[in-house]
């Protein structure tokens, strides 16, 4: 799953998504365009339009039974109602592997200790 | 210019007129120095913000200064405030005010860039949330209400001044009035959205550093500047600025050390503000073995403030209160134990017989935060009643560097499309309004 949201609203996701107990998670800085207005910058009498935003890229492997948790999660955090919130696509995963231990699978994306 | 006030310029001394053009060259940096400090403890977002209030006060304080907080402050009045006749500059030349060797002009000057610093550090207990609008209202008013009544009552001929209070450099209308000021601004103003929800982290120490060197080292003319000449008491303020903050230095060290078992990076550039602050109202009057007691002492309450405040609501931002108001309090007391006549020529503290002295900085210790606080309180819910302090949360969370400057500070340039008049582009879209 990958949500794409505002950088000051990656707290709360990682806040949501630690309560729904979805514990393995990646994020990046990355730079989109979406339905947000331009924004317009001067610098020295140069001036910009700025169309691409910053936003918190979240990479996130769950097993079916967690998918449903893992967008409310996401969603929740994310949340502002404002354009901008960003948006969050779901697609299958072919396959998973821990590097440690050669778990595949499900077993690879169960959070060590968890079920 | 008359004849006879050209055979009074003469007594105007080169060497002191030297010294002093430097000083006051030397504290208008440390507003700058102060700016790169405050800019790296706050988020990047809000880094030019933060940087710009500095500057701005710069451009609001030298002009009502010389219109009229200089006159206010500096011209003989009552027992709490000057005239104004010096207002707009007028009589302000070439001849030396009583009992100074310098040009009136360069005096102007040199006090000027006290009541700038002042007024800058006041921003560091609004940033990330203040508008800019608002804030340059306060300022341009804080200025002539706060600093110039404070001014006057410490370096001019108010009552504190008159009563025997010593205060070299600025206890009293620099560093209280500020430190006392900025806890009245934070409460008023409000915390920022996140604060106590998510960790608000300084974005860049390395800036943090930086600035408190050069405001160490500006702070040479600050307080080696104001004895207004290059006689004893000058030159042992001069010292003692190097002896007090490296002692502070230490002892914070050892403070971050018993608590946290590291010694910091941002911890050492408080400690350095910290000490110039101590040694500020004290750098002419005491020894230079007591400025390095002084510097490890002070570091003792602005700690505990440091490490209580950040448990409380209140979201005064960047510590102005410790850093300056609780060590400028310090400061002020310290002198009433350990003046010596023998050091300063003037009089003696506790320690040596006068319990007066301790009497009289007791006084201004408590009448100036009092009045500090009092009148930034109402001052600023004047302003908040006639314009919003602080804009919606939305404007906040996107950072004051785009929605009141229109820049960001680490532009990279990726996805910007230059504008060109044929474009047709010509009204700039404000970003917030997305609906």
């Amino acid at each position: 799953m990958i949500g794409i949201v505002r950088p000051e609203k990656a707290n709360d996701v990682l806040e949501a998504l630690y309560r729904a107990e979805v514990r393995g998670v990646s994020m990046s800085r990355v730079q989109g365009h979406g339905g947000e207005l331009e924004r317009v910058e001067t610098y020295r009498g140069t001036t910009v339009q700025v169309g691409v935003s910053d936003k918190m890229r979240f990479e996130i492997a769950v097993s079916d039974d967690f998918v449903q948790a893992t967008i409310d999660a996401v969603r929740e955090g994310a949340l502002t109602g404002e354009v901008g919130d960003g948006k969050i696509f779901v697609l299958p995963l072919e396959r998973a592997l821990r590097i440690r231990t050669g778990e595949t699978d499900q077993g690879a994306v169960t959070p060590v200790g968890g079920a | 210019m008359d004849l006879g006030s050209l055979a009074l310029a003469a007594k105007v001394d080169t060497g002191d007129t030297a010294w002093m053009l430097a000083a006051t060259a030397l504290v208008l940096m440390m507003t700058l120095a102060l700016g790169l400090f405050y800019a790296g403890l706050v988020r990047s977002k809000n880094t030019l913000n933060t940087f710009m209030m500095c500057v701005a006060a710069i451009a609001v304080a030298v002009v009502t200064w010389a219109t009229v907080g200089y006159s206010l402050a500096f011209s003989e009045g009552g027992d709490l405030i000057g005239s104004l006749d010096y207002a707009f500059l007028k009589d302000v030349g070439f001849e030396p005010r009583e009992g100074q060797t310098i040009p009136h002009l360069v005096f102007f000057a040199f006090q000027a860039t006290f009541c700038i610093i002042t007024t800058a550090l006041i921003s560091g207990a609004v940033v990330e949330r203040m508008r800019f609008g608002p804030f340059l209202l306060f300022a341009a008013l804080w200025s002539i209400v706060v600093y110039s009544v404070l001014a006057y009552w410490g370096f001019g001929a108010g009552w504190l001044i008159t009563g025997g209070t010593l205060d070299f450099a600025g206890g009293i209308a620099v560093e209280m009035a500020s430190g006392f000021s900025a806890l009245a601004a934070a409460l008023v103003v409000g915390a920022r959205k996140d604060y106590g929800r998510q960790a608000l982290l300084p974005h860049n120490a390395v800036y943090v550093l930086l600035g408190a060197g050069l405001l160490w080292f500006g702070w040479f003319g600050f307080n080696g500047g104001s004895g207004f000449n290059t006689g004893a008491n000058s030159t042992l303020a001069f010292t003692n600025t190097l002896l007090t903050p490296a002692c502070t230095l230490l002892v914070w060290f050892l403070l971050d050390t018993l608590r946290g078992r590291r010694v910091t990076a941002i911890g050492a550039a408080t400690a350095i503000i910290v000490g110039c602050v101590g040694i500020t109202p004290a750098g002419g009057f005491v020894s230079p073995a007591y400025a390095m007691l002084l510097g490890a002492l002070v570091a003792l309450p602005c700690y505990a403030v440091i490490a209580y405040r950040t448990r409380t609501r209140v979201d005064e931002t960047l510590d102005v209160l410790a850093a300056h108001g609780i060590a400028g309090f310090t400061g002020i007391l310290f002198i009433g134990f350990f003046a010596q006549v023998d050091w300063n020529g003037i009089s003696d503290g506790l320690l040596y017989g006068n319990g007066a002295q301790l009497w009289d900085q007791i006084k201004a210790a408590v009448a100036v935060p009092s009045y500090a606080f009092g009148a930034t309180y109402v001052l600023l819910r004047l302003i908040g009643a006639v314009m919003p302090l602080r804009g919606p949360e939305k404007e906040e969370a996107l950072g004051m560097d785009i929605i009141h400057h229109g820049e960001e500070a680490y532009a990279t340039g990726e996805g910007a499309i230059l504008v060109t008049p044929e474009a047709g582009i010509e009204e700039p879209v404000p970003v917030a309004d997305a609906r």
